[in-house]
Order: C-alpha cells, then sequence, then structure tokens
C-alpha cells in the first residue's frame, strides 16, 4: 500500500513534507531540468529584498570537511525583478512556492510582506531574521527575542498567507527566539539558518573569504540543527520545517521523529540537483519497508 | 544533464598533470569549446563539493572489432593542487564518477576569415585543445602556451597535430621562450595584417595582461574565468566575477557559472 506522504504546513496542503532551502534552489527554475518540481512538497526562493542586492566580494564560498562556508551576502534580483521575471515560472509549477524575503528595518520587513502577500502566485512567506552575513542585516533581529517578535507581528498585520519564521541558530536560547516569534503570529517556524563560522588560509595567514566570516551549511551542522529542532518542538505547538545538513531520506527522517512536520533540502541540492525529489522518494520507500502507512504518524515520534 | 560515467583511462601527462578519458552520452558531443563539468569526486561527504573542470576534449570510440558499440567520451586535463584533484588521480579505469554537464557559456567561435590566436597558461590549456580543433575547421590558429617549467606547458604536440601553429614560453626557460608568453603575442599582433580574436585561459595574472593588451589594440578577446564553484547551475551565487562597471558603489557582479566561464575580456574588470 502506499503509505500518506502529505502533511499540512499551517494551511498549506504539501504531497510531502521535502522543500527546499532558501538560496540554495535559486528561483526554482535553475533546477527544472534536474528536479520533477511537482515531486516534491514545496519550493523556497532565494531570500528577496526590497531593492536588488549585489552581495558581497569573492570569495564567497569555501569547503570545510563535510560542509561549506558561505558569505554570498544575500545577491538578489529585488522584488520587482522577481515579480516580472520569475513569478511567471512559479505559476507554471503545480508545487506551493514560498518567498523567503528579508529587511533592514521593520518598516522594510513590513513592506515585502505586504508586496508578497498581494501575489498569487506565492504559497506562504518564509522571513529570514537570522542571516549571519550582512552588517547592518538579519543578524539583529534573530538574535534578540523582542526584536524577532516586532518583525514578526509587523509582517503579521499585512499578510494573511501563512507566514513561516526562519530561526537563527546563532543564540543561546532558541527556545525563547521561538516562542516570542510564536506568540508574535507566527504560523511555522523553520530552523536552521546557518551557523557563522570561518576559515583561514595558513599559508597567506588571512581569511579564506572575503567577508572573513560566513554562514556554515551541510552535513557537518545536522547534529545542532537536530538539537534545536527537538528543543523547539517541545516547546511550541506551531509546525516546525527542520533544515541542517540533510543529504538523504535517513536524516530527513531524523528531523520528522524529532518533531518536525517538514523538512528542506539545502547544500545537498548543490552536490547532487536532484537530491530533493530523491529524499521525497526514499522516504517513501523507507515508510514502506518499515510498514508505516502515514508519515504524519512519525512527526515527534522520537522515543526519548 | 548529470549521468554516471566511467573511467576508460586516467594517465599522468607531465609531473602533476593528469589527463583522464571517460564515458559520456551521445548528447554529450554537443558540449560547445569552453563548457565545463562539475565532477563529483567520490559518494562520501569529504569532499563534499563538486569540482569544476574544463572539457578538454570530446569524442568517439570506435572498437576494432566490428559490430562492437561505439562509445561516446570526453576528456579532462587536470593539475593535482588539493584533496579533490589528488583523489581523482588515483582511479582507475572502469571507475565510476557522477558528472553534472556540459554547464556554462562557451566560447565564440566568431568570424572564419580572420586569425585565431589562443593563450593558454598551465593547465589552463584544458578548454582550449577542443576550441582550436573548432577554429583550425575555418580560420588559421596560432597557440601561445606558457608555464613556469617545460613541466607546466602541456599538450603541444595534440596542438600541433591540428595544424595549429605553436609558441612556447616558460619563466626559467626550459622550454621555448625564456619569460612570459604575452612577449610573443604582442610580436604576433605587430605582424599581423587583418583582423584577428584572442581566446585565453590560464591563471588570473595573464588573462589580466592579455585583457590590457587586447583593450589597447582594438582587438576582440575572450577570456575563460575560473571561480570557486559549489553548485554550477547559477544557485549559489558562489562564483561571482566583477563586471566592468564594478565597483564597491557600484557592484556588478556576473555569474560565472551561467553567463560564463568565457566572457568577453571588455565584459569584466581589470587591473590596469
Ligand atoms: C570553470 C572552471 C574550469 C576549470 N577547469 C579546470 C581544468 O580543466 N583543469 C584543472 O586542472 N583545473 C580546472 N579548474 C580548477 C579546478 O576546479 C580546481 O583546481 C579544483 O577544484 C581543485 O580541487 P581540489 O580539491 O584538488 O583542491 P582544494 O584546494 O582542496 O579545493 C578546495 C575547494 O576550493 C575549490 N578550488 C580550489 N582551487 C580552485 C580553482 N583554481 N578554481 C575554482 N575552484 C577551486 C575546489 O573546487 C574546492 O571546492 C577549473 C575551475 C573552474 C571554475
Ligand atoms: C549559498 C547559500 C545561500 C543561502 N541563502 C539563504 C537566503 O537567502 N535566505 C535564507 O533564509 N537562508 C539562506 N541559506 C541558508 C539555507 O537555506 C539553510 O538554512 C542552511 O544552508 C542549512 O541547511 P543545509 O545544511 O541543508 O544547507 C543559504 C545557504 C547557502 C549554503
Ligand atoms: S557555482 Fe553556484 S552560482 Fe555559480
Amino acid at each position: 500500500m502506499k503509505p500518506d506522504m502529505t502533511v499540512n504546513l499551517a494551511g498549506m496542503q504539501l504531497r510531502n513534507p521535502v522543500m527546499t532551502a532558501s538560496g540554495t534552489f535559486g528561483y526554482g527554475e535553475e533546477f527544472a531540468e534536474y528536479v520533477d518540481l511537482e515531486k516534491i512538497g514545496a519550493f523556497v526562493t532565494k531570500g528577496l529584498s526590497l531593492k536588488p542586492r549585489a552581495g558581497n566580494p569573492t570569495p564567497r564560498i569555501v569547503e570545510t570537511p563535510g560542509g561549506m562556508l558561505n558569505a554570498i551576502g544575500l545577491q538578489n534580483v529585488g522584488i520587482d525583478a522577481f515579480i516580472q521575471k520569475k513569478v511567471p515560472f512559479l505559476q507554471s509549477v503545480n508545487t506551493p512556492a514560498i518567498a523567503n524575503f528579508f529587511g533592514n528595518t521593520i518598516d522594510e520587513y513590513a513592506e515585502l510582506a505586504g508586496r508578497l502577500d498581494q501575489i498569487p502566485e506565492v504559497a506562504g512567506l518564509e522571513v529570514n531574521i537570522s542571516c549571519p552575513n550582512v552588517k547592518q542585516g538579519g543578524i539583529v533581529f534573530g538574535t534578540d527575542p523582542e526584536c524577532a517578535a516586532s518583525v514578526v507581528k509587523a509582517c503579521r498585520a499585512v499578510t494573511s498567507k501563512p507566514l513561516i519564521v526562519k530561526l537563527s541558530p546563532n543564540v543561546t536560547d532558541v527556545v525563547a527566539m521561538a516562542k516570542a516569534c510564536e506568540d508574535a503570529g507566527a504560523d511555522c517556524l523553520s530552523l536552521i539558518n546557518t551557523l557563522t563560522g570561518m576559515a583561514i588560509d595558513l599559508n597567506r595567514r588571512r581569511p579564506v573569504l572575503a567577508n572573513i566570516t560566513g554562514g556554515f551549511s551541510g552535513p557537518a551542522i545536522k547534529p545542532v540543527a537536530l538539537r534545536m529542532v527537538w528543543q523547539v518542538a517541545k516547546a511550541v505547538k506551531v509546525p516546525i520545517i527542520g533544515i541542517g545538513g540533510i543529504m538523504n531520506a535517513t536524516d530527513a527522517l531524523e528531523f520528522i521523529l524529532a518533531g518536525a512536520t517538514a523538512i528542506q533540502v539545502g547544500t545537498a541540492s548543490f552536490i547532487n540537483p536532484g537530491a530533493a525529489q530523491q529524499i521525497a522518494v526514499e522516504m517513501e520507500a523507507w515508510l514502506v519497508e518499515n510498514g508505516v502507512d502515514d508519515i504524519k504518524s512519525l512527526i515527534g515520534a522520537l522515543e526519548t | 544533464m548529470q549521468f554516471t560515467s566511467m573511467i576508460l583511462s586516467n594517465a599522468e601527462v607531465s609531473p602533476g598533470y593528469w589527463r583522464m578519458r571517460m564515458t559520456a552520452p551521445p548528447e554529450f558531443a554537443s558540449a560547445a569549446p569552453g563548457q565545463f563539468v562539475m565532477v563529483r569526486v567520490n559518494g562520501a561527504i569529504d569532499p563534499l563539493l563538486r569540482r569544476p573542470f574544463g572539457v578538454f576534449d570530446v569524442g568517439v570510440h570506435i572498437p576494432a572489432q566490428s559490430g562492437a558499440m561505439t562509445q561516446p567520451y570526453f576528456e579532462m586535463l587536470y593539475r593535482v593542487v588539493g584533496k579533490g584533484t589528488a583523489m581523482l588521480s588515483t582511479l582507475h579505469k572502469t571507475d565510476l564518477l557522477d558528472i553534472l554537464g556540459p554547464l556554462g557559456k562557451g566560447f565564440d567561435l566568431g568570424a572564419d576569415d580572420e586569425e585565431k590566436l589562443i593563450v593558454g597558461g598551465g593547465v589552463g590549456l584544458a578548454p582550449l585543445y577542443l576550441l582550436a580543433k573548432e577554429l583550425v575547421k575555418k580560420s588559421p590558429v596560432r597557440l601561445f602556451a606558457g608555464g613556469r617549467t617545460r613541466d607546466d606547458v602541456l599538450c603541444i604536440t595534440e596542438f600541433e597535430r591540428l595544424g595549429v601553429e605553436c609558441y612556447t614560453a616558460t619563466e626559467d626557460g626550459s622550454l621555448g621562450e625564456c619569460g612570459l608568453v604575452t612577449e610573443a603575442l604582442l610580436r604576433r599582433l605587430d605582424a599581423l595584417d587583418g583582423k584577428a580574436t584572442i581566446y585565453a585561459c590560464g591563471p588570473h595574472g595573464m588573462l589580466n595582461a592579455v585583457a590590457n593588451i587586447a583593450a589597447e589594440r582594438g582587438i576582440s578577446c575572450q577570456v575563460s574565468l575560473e571561480g570557486y564553484m559549489a553548485c554550477g547551475v547559477g544557485a549559489c551565487l558562489g562564483c561571482v566575477a566583477p563586471g566592468h562597471k564594478h565597483s564597491p558603489e557600484t557592484p556588478d557582479f556576473r555569474c560565472v557559472c551561467t553567463e560564463g566561464p568565457v566572457f568577453e575580456s571588455g565584459e569584466l574588470k581589470w587591473r590596469d
């Protein structure tokens, strides 16, 4: 028997719990050759800002054992070009597209949320309050519960679409952040964004990244991400999207056991552009093999 | 496209430089000179990212025995510089590799009635062989190949076999002229009557020098860039290079993996 892979994420019905993570899947189109977008649950766009952003100088990425650091600097086309050039593609795909966005001020966040709310092709919003790359950017919002709550409230006031808040792991108490965002009106929490990290070139005695520090992602961060998802899942009622180092179905199912309703595949799409679809297929196969008839029965089913 | 490729041969052609031939699907034959592939070195998570390499050659292997299947293949020429390339050099015939490609925008072959001047530094020659193979069909082609020592000047006989006139230069004088290969290029440009296009790939300093020479003389010039890549398909935005309008106040970044790796040199930002 075919297991039920559908999950409900803050009102969005997903055909399976596999999503793609912001900044690792372009605007969807880039991967159309490698992934049947109608075989994954949802996809998330590159983080959008009001104005186009050029991003940081290079080198912007560096590989580390089991992971990578990036300091892209939130390069993106900006909301106007997104609407003109990228939205038509979203329309052609029968899979929820979620717009990830960020601002430098609460007003910018609210303006973006309001404009994205008006786009019928956008199924939901994911607020990035946690990007570690930009000096005046997300870091302030994502590390202080009150600031984060003000951002969420401002966005909540202008959109009726599902509002996902993406949490930063670069905090001492992720549960406090999660609760603040839930109380401020978030429909769903996604975590984790990248961990702030650094790499040094000993011979040149210089940092490898032009930006000096960058966001750490990939399989090496999975234990941290799992721990945070588990802690947050115990503390909040809204659904959770687990993110961080997911490379295969085993990783994905571990996040679901820890309490995630859905998961996002990030860095893995760089290594294998078809990763998200493959993970969805393999998850289903695991359910069949293990006699589980509904994926929802695994959410938070970790035995401790 | 993404495919599993079987290694047909992997041999050291000069100390530290390897040439690998591997199977490809028939569609790969349409790879344009200058396009590249992203190679997954192994199935583990270390090294994590794919490695980018130019397409050195494409062809079809016709088995001696009649009736046997023909086998399309492609080749890479690579230098061992770190973890990933060291691992590649230990692979053998029949080992399998996961390949993404051909990717990116290759060289524009340009007009037929002009001289083609190809400039390569070290392993920068890699994408230039397939280019030369196409160009010699219609135009006179000259190659200017440079390296630190004779060991860094690769595959010259292959170019000569195509009918390309080759000039070599090494910094230590162990092969060809002693010095930089741009000297020979300048001499050729001085002697030139008629139009020419320059194609270059190699260390950034060499590309910078060639781009400046081309700009001074108003000659069209295409360069193939390198960049640190995670995805190779335009998603991570890690690989960008500054465009000609770039400044800290007016950032202008070009995506090397999708808008390049080959660019008109005038589109990019260079040092004077
Ligand atoms: C479009 C393109 C075409 C290329 N074609 C060739 C070719 O035909 N032959 C060849 O020998 N080399 C080529 N290179 C360079 C080649 O990709 C690197 O030498 C290789 O990735 C080094 O991997 P490593 O694991 O041995 O080195 P490490 O230093 O261990 O690599 C660490 C990380 O840095 C990256 N990296 C290191 N050096 C470079 C570099 N010069 N350019 C880009 N990324 C780098 C690696 O990909 C990896 O992610 C090309 C690069 C690009 C961008
Ligand atoms: C190159 C790159 C760019 C990213 N850009 C964004 C972004 O624009 N907005 C955002 O919220 N997260 C961004 N992220 C974070 C990812 O969405 C994800 O949270 C993180 O990489 C952890 O997941 P992973 O280990 O599966 O990659 C980016 C990550 C990478 C590697
Ligand atoms: S390598 Fe990812 S955008 Fe070019």
